[in-house]
């Protein structure tokens, strides 16, 4: 059976396990789930809020086709990923991801996969702004989460 | 065809998404970075160091020496930072 994909983005927040309730409903022969949480750092307090940029169309489409991978490598019943967009306060959820399977280390590893790619792949843009009211500028990317993809290769 | 533009990439050009003419000679991404960042002191601001911007022709990643022929939709934005 191919496994169910779920791809969401949206600017609510989410519930992780009414997530994980729904995405394994009537999927008997999952022995494995691994969830993933992203949250907003306040940063030591700096932080205000966190304002998530995305490219409506290819960010569902990239991260539909990086779940799509991720089931070819691994033998999962069931990937998610939901990503928020619009203004994220510090403590707040930014990303989930959900992997099941039969067995545990198959979830383990389509979860790390689909986090890795997302991070680097998915069209989505950090901006910062900071407590004392001015803007902190775009988040650049970072070289290591470039070099965790290689792994993956 | 339908340019689009994400993060600072937008913000230092001034526009979300534009419609362009694009001259024969613009054959490869490369080539319309280059074309682009003529086109004013925004574009030369966005487009300063070409090789960092990243492309996607009709929503999927391209690489800089890909053919621009025939593509509905150009979207240039900074490096991904979601997650």
């Amino acid at each position: 059976m191919p496994a169910r994909i779920e791809v969401r983005i949206q600017t609510v927040d989410f519930d992780l396990s009414a997530e994980v309730s729904t995405l394994l409903s009537g999927l008997r022969d999952t022995g494995a789930v691994v969830t993933f949480s992203g949250l907003c750092r306040s940063e030591d307090g700096t932080l205000a809020a966190l304002e998530l940029e995305h490219y409506p169309g290819m960010a569902e489409a990239e991260i539909r086709r990086i779940a799509d991978e991720a089931a070819a490598r691994w033998p999962v019943t069931a990937l998610c990923a939901i990503h928020r967009v619009g203004r994220i306060a510090p403590g707040e959820n930014i990303v989930l991801v959900i992997a099941a399977s039969a067995h545990r280390q198959a979830a383990f590893d389509a979860a790390s996969f689909l986090m890795d790619f997302l991070k680097s792949r998915a069209p989505f843009w950090k901006k910062e702004h900071l407590r004392d009211g001015s803007e902190g500028g775009w988040v650049d990317a970072k070289e290591s989460d470039e070099a965790a993809l290689r792994r993956w290769s | 065809m339908k340019l689009i533009y994400f993060a600072w990439v937008r913000e230092r050009i001034g526009l979300p998404q534009e419609e362009v003419e694009l001259p024969a000679e613009v054959k490869t991404v490369r080539d319309l970075l280059l074309w682009l960042r003529e086109r004013g002191e925004g574009y030369e601001e966005a487009l300063r160091h070409p090789e960092a911007i990243r492309v996607a022709i009709n929503q999927e990643h391209s690489r800089h020496d890909e053919p621009v022929a025939g593509a509905r939709e150009i979207a240039l934005f900074p490096p991904m930072t979601g997650g």
